[in-house]
């Protein structure tokens, strides 16, 4: 069946903070510049924006303070700001507080949740006239003439397990534009193809990955203490892992508490999960949460890499956005306010090459442009603590990232290199086993009842969405040699290994999935596909 | 035939519900909604006749605040000719909303008022009910099929242990159960096309309803959460727990 062809003038994949910041920079350059007829229109692979929108968070409100300096009269759900920075060092017993370094005091930064701050930001976006599209996902690439992207197709929907179409089946539909915007955030599916079909990261080293995980609660008045944010860093972890844990008092009575662990950890047995629900053990945690009401839980991976890993962000036809990108400033566990600057850099752009005029010069491109900002700098002046934890454990890293940031004020003359995740991992015959407390439904709880949590849900008559590279790999390498690492860290359950008549194979509970792209990054022999499902399936994350 | 659907925006069935720590009512803030499911079939079977040349004009009615113009725009975009949205900002009883229908019905002279069965946020059933009540239409409700004929309806109901086909002169009132379809997957084109439409606006005044609440709401609290099982030994202990723990037997 043929599909149907839509033409406009820019396409952007992704509601979330770049690809909004893009849009709607777009259509205040068209209403400032008398071009009312650009047509700006963004898909979203979940069901409504800020479904798919998982973040700490923290918000530094630079970009914010850019792009909609009124944004506190206009009711932003940016309400509770940062009064109260607390960083701690983690040991089985006790903890111990540590001066909060630079780079994590937040000062006029604001505590809240990214997807509410989404969702309004795609009501601005509605109002200046942007088109989304929330329920569509994105999930190929078109090309035109010379190679250049030429726009994204959606995805079909209706088709049947076995990849043919059922009775519902409708065909996606192509929407061609002069320009098409990537802003899936961390690992997205197009901006992976695009990276490596025009060697965008040539001359970078590996991208690095975290994953987070993260769950809201509500707690008692006499327990909240709005805008107090609190980093951990050591135990549950040991110390060659890279991690730390979170925790941010926000909103009406609400909590986010949270864990994020470097992907290149090397120990098979390692569950982001249970070291989440551990780390909610520690006195030091417990106590802000311990009687509340757990409300929703989600993970995400997020890009570790900094700029040492950024590919270049423009191809023939498009650009990539955000954390797509790469634009995670690790340091500061902070990418919103980077993502939205690299939105609006990319609609500077993009407005100029579209005939109009601006006040921005951008003729050098979006590359050239990110250079010259603030982003760049600022990544610049972290990109040598990742590394360095990698290299040098907890210990070493902390003193490294003392003499860096104070020594060399960031611009020491030399930067590390980063490493691929999805190599770290040890045999499971060299890696120490590691034994989980059981979970006591009150503070920390089985993996199942979280991913309830999660309001994930997928249409289960359509083909699977995680697709095998190599079906046999998953038995004969992932669980001979590594003990299937992807039913350990894959944070929903997903992944299992069952007894079948011909031996164990892997099943694959697709349904389950929450979107958050780490079985992508990490499976040994990078033997994972991620995919986009139907459009609208999916975790439904409130206030995330 | 003039057709009306009726929809209702609810909390979507894919996320936990939860009760406001004061026991007033649900959490919908920051709550992602969507169409009530039956009224979503309701709408594919309306939609299904008017592709059939059955239905001439297809009217899409919700009753709601102006976030519900959402479930709206995807009922123009499954096929609704025209969309309109009675504006009120307290949640309506079944009986207020069953007046309102009534009150569009007869405005509109439609022929045939299609209805999900119940709504799944408040699980009233009654507001099908209670439409055709008040309109004095024969109603054919738990729909599993639906065949228009000469003037007249043929429904298949879903009823305890079987299922009963009536027959109901037009104009009546059907609700729609489960398994009378599977509703379409909206096109993007189609929800473009959508979002440009208008949507009419009506008003409980205009339409002269009495909008008082008649059912006074006292408590929500949570189901109980249920205990985890446990395993038993033998027959002579499931027995003995039945008998003296459960109390069962």
């Amino acid at each position: 069946m043929e599909r149907e062809q839509i033409e406009m003038d820019v396409v952007i994949v992704g509601a979330g903070p770049s690809g909004l910041s893009a849009a709607i920079r777009l259509r205040q350059l068209a209403r400032e510049w008398g071009r009312d007829d650009l047509s700006v229109c963004v898909l979203e692979k979940g069901p409504e924006v800020g479904a798919h929108i998982l973040s700490g968070a923290v918000i530094d409100p630079r970009s914010l303070d850019e792009l909609i300096p009124d944004w506190r009269d206009r009711g932003a759900p940016l309400q509770t700001p940062a009064v109260a920075d607390h960083f701690l060092l983690l040991r089985e017993h006790g903890s111990l507080r540590l001066p909060t370094p630079h780079s994590l005091r937040n000062d006029g930064h604001y505590v809240g949740s990214l997807g509410n701050l989404c969702r309004w930001l795609g009501e601005q976006a509605e109002a200046l006239g942007v088109d989304i599209y929330p329920g569509f996902a994105a999930s190929e690439l078109l090309y035109g003439d010379h190679g250049a992207v030429r726009g994204v197709a959606t995805a079909d929907t209706g088709l049947q397990p076995d990849g043919t179409p059922g009775p519902r089946y409708e065909p996606g539909v192509e929407l061609l534009a002069g320009h098409t915007l990537l802003a899936e955030g961390c690992r997205g599916s197009l901006s992976q193809q695009v990276i490596a079909g025009y060697e965008l990261d040539r001359d970078a080293d590996p991208q690095t990955y975290g994953i987070g995980i993260k769950e809201v609660w509500e707690v008692d008045e006499a327990a909240h203490r709005p805008g107090t944010v609190v980093h951990t860093a050591g135990w549950p972890l040991d110390t060659r892992t890279y991690g730390g844990g979170f925790l941010y008092h926000f909103g009406e009575r609400k909590v986010s508490v949270g864990f994020v662990i470097g992907l290149d950890y090397t120990n098979p047995h390692l569950s982001p999960y249970q070291e989440m629900q551990r780390f909610k053990t520690h006195p030091a945690i417990r106590s802000h949460i311990e009687g509340g009401r757990r409300l929703s839980y989600g993970a995400r991976a997020l890009v570790e890499g900094g700029v040492q890993s950024c590919p270049k962000l423009e191809f023939p036809g498009g650009m990539l956005v955000g954390d797509a990108a790469g634009l995670l400033n690790v340091g500061r566990i902070k990418g919103t306010h980077t993502a939205m600057k690299s939105g609006i850099l990319a609609a500077d752009t993009l407005f100029e090459r579209l005939g109009g005029e601006s006040d921005q010069a951008m003729a050098t491109g979006l590359d050239q442009a990110l250079v010259d900002s603030w982003v760049w700098s600022e990544l610049q002046r972290a990109r040598n603590i990742r590394p360095a934890f990698a290299r040098w454990g907890l210990w070493g890293g902390m003193a490294y990232a003392a003499v860096d940031t104070y020594l060399f004020g960031g611009r020491a003359p030399w930067t590390l290199s980063q490493r691929a995740d999805h190599d770290r991992l040890q045999r499971q015959s060299d890696a120490k086993p590691i034994e989980y407390p059981v979970p006591d439904g009150k503070l920390t709880f089985p993996l199942l009842s979280s991913v309830h949590l999660s309001n994930t849900n997928h249409d289960e008559n359509q083909p699977c969405h995680l697709q095998l590279r190599d079906p046999d790999a998953p038995i004969r390498v992932n669980l001979a040699e590594f003990g299937a690492p992807e039913t350990v860290y894959c944070p929903a359950g997903v992944y299992e290994i069952v007894d079948g008549d011909e031996g164990p194979r892997l099943h694959i509970n697709a349904a389950n999935c929450v979107h958050c792209k780490t079985c992508d990054i990490k499976d040994p022999t990078q033997n994972i596909q991620w995919r986009v499902p139907q459009g609208g399936d999916g975790p439904i994350y409130s206030e995330m | 035939m003039k057709v009306l659907v009726g929809v209702k925006r609810v909390i979507d069935y894919n996320v936990n519900i939860r009760v406001k720590a004061d026991g007033t009512g649900v959490e919908t803030e920051n709550v992602r909604m969507s169409a009530n499911p039956f009224d979503e079939i309701a709408m594919e079977e309306a939609v299904r006749m008017k592709e059939a040349g059955i239905c001439s004009e297809l009217l899409a009615v919700t009753v709601g605040d102006e976030g519900s113009q959402e479930v709206l725009r995807t009922a123009l975009a499954m096929g609704a000719d025209r969309a309109i949205r009675i504006n009120v900002e307290v949640s309506p009883q079944p009986l207020n909303v069953a007046a309102l229908l009534a009150a569009v019905a007869r405005e509109e002279a439609v022929d045939l008022v299609l209805l999900g069965k119940q709504a799944i946020d408040d699980d009233a059933n009654q507001t099908g009910q209670m439409t055709a009540a008040l309109l004095g239409w024969p109603q054919g409700t738990f729909a599993s099929e639906l065949i228009v004929d000469d003037g007249r309806v043929r429904v298949a109901r879903e009823i305890d242990g079987g299922q009963q086909t009536i027959e109901l002169e037009l104009p009546a009132v059907v609700t729609a159960d489960l398994r009378l379809n599977e509703p379409r997957f909206v096109k993007l084109p189609a929800m473009m096309k959508a979002k440009k439409r208008p949507i009419e606006e009506r008003t409980p005044e205009a339409l002269g309803v009495d909008m008082r609440p008649r059912v006074e709401r006292i408590k929500v609290t949570e189901p109980v959460p249920r205990k985890a099982g446990v395993l038993v030994a033998d027959v002579d202990e499931l027995l003995d727990k039945l008998r003296n723990e459960a109390g069962v037997i």
